[in-house]
């Protein structure tokens, strides 16, 4: 059975439409990237998914029921999402960030259990971060916010996992990181995951499905290769582009031609 | 793996007995000092109805009036996300104020009136202000501070037009209510604001583990589970019928909110579940003490207490504003 399904969805912002008849269909195991260029609604799109934006036509179903009909408790269970982390001008440590995770579980008053904090634990170290626990985020570089922002999002053990952009301020050895771990969720936890990702590349190494939007609609979706055409992405972002195999991979690889 | 859970929480524990002991300490002070020094232990028919017709109301009174101000001003900076966010500086106090006076110039006879209306006065005050703070692209600091000036002026200017009708005696006293006054302590006033403050503090502290939440992000807290509308409208709600019966009672005593959980978050952390219930014990402690000092500065003659709060509140506005 899918774990989300978003069936022919219309959002809006305050009455101007900004996506149109956009279907998706997200099972365990599955990992889908979202492209497109700035402002095609990828974005929109994840808030809808999670009940953030009321969707004006079509479904979102979680688990084979509509997600109007969950709790806000019941929705964070399920979905974790990853999004840029807003600085807290407050001195929160990494370990109490990390703890909002497992609010959903506990009761809304009263602490997290023992198990909650072994779970957190073991998040940060999943995420490197074993001796950051006691650290205050506004301390931390937006690297490694990021990362206790990933670590959340495992602590809430949630199957589904929405990320936008999750590696927009990672290095490279961390970005990789952050889509092992995304992707060994997937594959061993039968959990799935959305990505909002501007990197065609790592889109077609990690991803099993992309889909390309433009302007709010659907340009193309399928595997890497399908979606990854010249054609596609010279339709789309207006730029020519180079296709080759990865040569360690040999997976479709995108160069941009200035 | 073996983690102690139970470490933060004791020493937490122990912070917060340190507390009560503080304030047990400010209350015999408070009922000792004042422009006649009493023996407590050897009372006179006289210092008898000093302490328990006169003082003792007003040292109790002066600890419901803390606590109320500054859990309300904990629970705001959480969920407004910004530690500049006080109910004096909001507005918040001030339509408080104007409800008071206004129950005060038309209802004079009936004193429920008072604490009704200036919670009125404090719910539409939180509301313009957060609705004038809010924007498409979120609400940041500097523009929750600046409506916070211009609702305060605003209200300010109508209880001056206000205060323009009051005779000349009635009139010296508002003035010194205005800027917080507890002189004017009385038993029932003291019990109706003990049960709102402790009402109001166990209602927001049941709303900690979400404001924990909050205090990361509004967009954060709705993604991990938190019912965000419902929480806004539990703690502007309860933050305004603790300041309104604080105002009702004592007028607008300033800064009381920002200084109190400062202090807490700098030695217990952020965590609310700490910060509500301890900023409640400490902001008793820092009203009755500042009200001992305002009796005792110019004995006989008394200041107001709020002139006292605002002297240590507005450096610590100033310092906070720089450091964001």
């Amino acid at each position: 059975m899918n774990l989300l399904t978003a069936s022919s969805i219309d959002i809006a912002y305050a009455d101007a439409p900004i996506v149109h008849g956009v279907t998706l269909e997200l099972v365990p195991g599955k990992t889908i990237a979202l492209a497109g260029p700035n402002g095609a609604g990828k974005t929109t799109i994840l808030k809808a998914l999670n009940g953030g934006l009321p969707v004006v036509a079509g479904t979102v179903e979680l688990d084979g029921k509509p997600l109007g009909e969950y709790s806000r408790r019941e929705i964070a269970r399920r979905i974790a999402v990853i999004a840029q982390e807003n600085e807290t001008r407050f001195p929160v440590t990494v370990i109490e960030f990390v703890l909002a995770g497992r609010f959903a579980h506990g009761a809304s008053l009263g602490w997290e259990t023992e198990a909650d904090h072994r779970i957190a634990r073991t998040a940060l170290g999943l995420c490197d971060l074993e001796d950051y626990a006691e650290r205050l985020m506004n301390q931390l570089s937006g690297g490694e916010r990021q990362r206790v922002v990933l670590a959340r999002a495992i602590a809430t053990e949630a199957r589904i996992l929405l990320l936008d952009e999750p590696t927009a301020n990672l290095d490279l050895a961390h970005q990789a990181m952050m889509f092992r771990l995304v992707r060994d969720r997937c594959r061993t936890c039968e959990s799935a995951a959305i990505m909002i990702t501007h990197d065609l590349n790592l889109a077609s190494e990690f991803a099993d499905e992309i889909v390309l939007l433009d302007a709010g609609r659907i340009a193309a979706n399928g595997t890497p290769r399908e979606v990854l055409t010249a054609a596609n992405i010279e339709q789309v972002f207006g730029v020519e582009v180079l296709l080759d195999d990865n040569p360690a991979t040999g997976n479709v690889r995108v160069t941009t031609l200035f | 793996m073996t983690i102690d859970v139970g470490q933060d929480r004791s020493r937490a524990l122990r912070f917060g007995g340190m507390l009560v002991l503080l304030l047990g300490a400010a209350l015999i002070l408070g009922a000792y000092l004042g422009s006649e020094r009493l023996d407590l232990f050897n009372l006179d028919a006289t210092e008898r109805v000093i302490l328990f017709d006169i003082r003792l109301p007003r040292v109790f009174l002066g600890a419901t009036v803390g606590a109320s101000l500054a859990v309300a001003g904990a629970s705001l900076q959480s969920l407004l996300r910004n530690p500049l966010a006080e109910p004096y500086l909001l507005g918040v106090s001030n339509g408080a104020a104007l409800g008071t006076m206004l129950a005060f110039v038309v209802f004079s006879n009936v004193e429920f009136m008072r604490p009704l209306l200036a919670f009125g006065g404090a719910v539409l005050a939180t509301v313009v202000v957060y609705r004038m703070a809010r924007s498409r692209a979120g609400m940041n600091v500097e523009r929750l501070v600046l409506s916070g000036v211009i609702v305060t002026t605003f209200l300010s200017s109508v209880i001056v037009l206000l205060t323009s009708l009051l005779d000349a005696t009635r009139l010296r006293s508002f003035t010194f209510w205005l800027l917080g006054d507890l002189s004017q302590a009385t038993s029932s006033g003291f019990y109706v604001t003990l049960i709102v403050v402790v009402i109001g503090t166990l209602v927001l502290a049941s709303q900690s583990r979400a404001l924990n939440l909050m205090m990361i992000g509004e967009r954060d807290a709705f993604d991990f589970g938190v019912e965000v509308s419902r929480v806004r409208l539990i703690v502007f709600g309860t933050s305004a019928a603790l300041v309104g019966i604080s105002v009702a009672a004592s007028g607008s005593v300033g800064y009381v909110g920002l200084i109190v959980p400062h202090m807490i978050r700098l030695t217990a952390g952020s965590d609310n579940r700490f910060v509500i219930p301890f900023s409640a014990i400490a902001g008793a402690v820092f009203v009755v003490c500042a009200d001992t000092a305002a009796r005792t500065l110019i004995a006989p003659r008394e200041l107001p207490v709020g002139a006292i709060t605002a002297l240590i509140g507005a450096p610590l506005f100033v310092y906070l504003l720089r450091r964001n």
